[in-house]
């Protein structure tokens, strides 16, 4: 498994072949969302529903073998894509890589001026509740080794 | 006196015309605005821009009660404002001429004065399935409050009301009928004239939501004969911030003030005030001076224009948009009135509402998306929301087939 330096790096040459053509990015981010593994039905109850996002996005966090895996899915295709970029990034690795990773790609690519400040505050909502699900995680790994 | 005055010229120069809105020159994400959002706000000439800075340059004054020459230049400009409201939507008096920030807060002034005095427990008020949540939750807050009953008439498949519904839903104890004259989700153009004409016969008051109406067609409140008119400036190519509510004197009369406070009062002591006259018992506070007095320039524009040669024009656009947006397999249009004004409604299939609208600003292509303030309209129809496009007297027929081409672009990846 990549390291979450490497993966970002990896999307923001992929994203550099676009060459700051804007209908071809965001065609290029509703295709990552339709490649996205989907999200089991089960899961998509309002409890994981992100909160802060104008788009409905709905977030499933496990930990297996002292790793955390997302699944996640929107109800709009170009969101679909973008939290498809955050759970490729920070799916698979340990809740400490996770807290401590400087998602540097999302300025590198220029996201922010892509989808605008409204959605922009939407993607922090959804790398804060991606953090809290690892915090939540190694918190109760702790305890447990403690208890 | 029927309005006759804004005829224009037999044609329009489109070409010309635009190059009076500065901000169409400008480009978007590469590509030529295409601005298709006038139904949230139409774009602003530079008469009314000058207005604006020309005030505040040369005789910026606070209006009414000033003795000196700026005060009584700034009054002059505004009061102006007020005749040329007046004249434009042909009312029988100016001081039936209300300034308020915008649609929304006419309506809510109404609500506020006449519905907490005129509408009360076994009374009703009447609104449509397709109402801005402007012309919906004021009248919901008067009737938790008096605990008068909320009807709501019902929008069809089209998109048109069913006026055999209409005069079922009518009865002696219908206080208001709050209805728009044409939608700004769907387009349609209510026929308001005649369900005037019911309510009054039922002794119901109308008010008449005129935000997408008056920018497009001719609105003569002597011949619809409503009793309130609500719409804003910046809807018709006037200032933010500036909105009209007409009502008729003897109404207005017997209404009491909105707000209490300044320019609203004609004398005050601890014991007692009494009142201005309309409309000024209306207008407490300092108003928005500057943008009233801009407001005038945008009622020129329009008269200059020709509001019948607006609305041709803008039926065009509105019926090669419709044939060309129609023509796509995969494209569903929302609201299929046989009357509309210039907005079109539509989704890509599969595709949510806001996706199309980001792939379109891609193309420097401005619509709006969403639910468009009509929340119940758009769940009466079952979906998310619309794509919206909305036109203006600058749009062109380039502009409609850059919105035909792109969507058919979409639509067609969508569907690979
Ligand atoms: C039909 C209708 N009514 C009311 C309003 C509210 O207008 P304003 O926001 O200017 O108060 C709008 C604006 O979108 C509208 O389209």
């Amino acid at each position: 498994m990549s390291s979450i330096k490497d993966i970002q790096n990896d999307i923001v040459e992929e994203f550099a072949l676009l060459a700051d053509d804007r209908e071809a990015t965001l065609f290029y981010l509703m295709e990552l969302g339709d490649k996205m593994a989907p999200l089991p039905e089960e899961y998509k109850k309002d409890e994981n529903l992100i909160k802060g996002c104008q788009s409905k996005v709905w977030l499933h966090a496990e930990m297996r073998d002292g790793k955390v895996y997302y699944q996640a899915d929107s109800n709009t295709d170009i969101t679909r894509g973008l939290i498809s970029l955050l759970v490729r990034v920070l799916s698979g690795h340990t809740p400490d890589e996770i807290l401590d990773a400087d998602l540097d790609f999302i300025q590198r690519i220029g996201m922010h001026q892509l989808i605008g400040s409204q959605r922009s505050n939407g993607l922090n909502a959804m790398i804060k509740q991606m953090k809290l699900y690892a915090l939540g995680f190694k918190t109760k790994e702790a305890s447990k080794e403690n208890g | 006196m029927p309005a006759t005055l804004h005829t224009g010229p037999a044609t329009l120069d489109v070409t010309a015309l635009r190059s009076r809105f500065p901000v169409l020159q400008r480009e978007v994400n590469g590509y030529p605005l295409t601005y298709l959002d006038n139904a949230a706000t139409t774009q602003k000439p530079q008469q009314v821009i000058d207005a604006l800075s020309h005030y505040y340059s040369h005789y910026n004054a606070n209006i009414h009660r000033g003795v000196h020459t700026l005060a009584q230049e700034a009054t002059e400009a505004f009061e102006a404002t007020r005749q040329a409201v007046q004249e434009l939507i042909n009312a029988p008096e100016k001081e039936e001429i209300i300034f308020t920030k915008g649609t929304s807060e006419s309506i809510n002034l109404v609500a506020a004065t006449f519905g907490r005095t005129f509408v009360g427990k076994g009374q009703n008020i009447i609104i449509s399935g397709m109402e801005h949540h402007s012309n919906i939750v004021p009248w919901q807050m008067l009737c938790e409050e008096t605990g008068a009953e909320l009807r709501v008439l019902p929008v069809q498949d089209n998109g048109e009301l069913d006026l055999a519904d209409y005069e079922r839903l009518l009865d002696e104890n219908t206080a208001l009928v709050a209805i728009c004259m044409a939608s700004n989700t769907l387009g349609t153009v209510n026929p308001v004239k005649e369900m005037t004409a019911t309510a009054h016969k039922q002794g119901a008051r109308v008010l008449l939501d005129a935000a997408q109406a008056l920018p497009h067609s001719l609105v003569d409140v002597q011949e619809l004969d409503c009793d309130f008119l609500a719409a804003s400036a910046h809807k018709m190519y006037g200032p933010t911030g500036v909105g009209i509510l007409y009502g008729k004197r003897e109404v207005l009369e017997a209404m009491p003030p909105y707000q209490g406070g300044g320019e609203m009062i004609s004398e005050v002591t601890f014991a007692k005030t009494t009142y201005n006259d309309i409309p000024f018992k209306f207008e407490a506070g300092t108003p928005n001076i500057a943008d009233v007095i801009a407001f005038r320039e945008a009622i020129a524009f329009v008269k200059e224009l020709g509001l019948e040669n607006i609305a041709r024009h803008e039926a065009a656009l509105l019926k090669q948009a419709t044939e060309g947006l129609q023509a796509n397999e995969g494209v569903t249009l929302v609201g299929t009135a046989a009357h509309k004004v210039g907005v079109l409604s539509f989704n890509i299939d599969g595709l949510h509402p806001f996706d199309t609208g980001m792939m379109l600003d891609a193309l420097g292509i401005a619509v709006r998306t969403g639910h468009h303030c009509t929340m119940p309209l758009v769940a009466r129809y079952g979906i998310e929301g619309t794509v919206r496009a909305s036109f203006a007297v600058y749009n062109t027929s380039e502009e409609v087939d850059r919105l035909i081409q792109a969507v058919s672009r979409i639509a067609q990846r969508k569907r690979k």
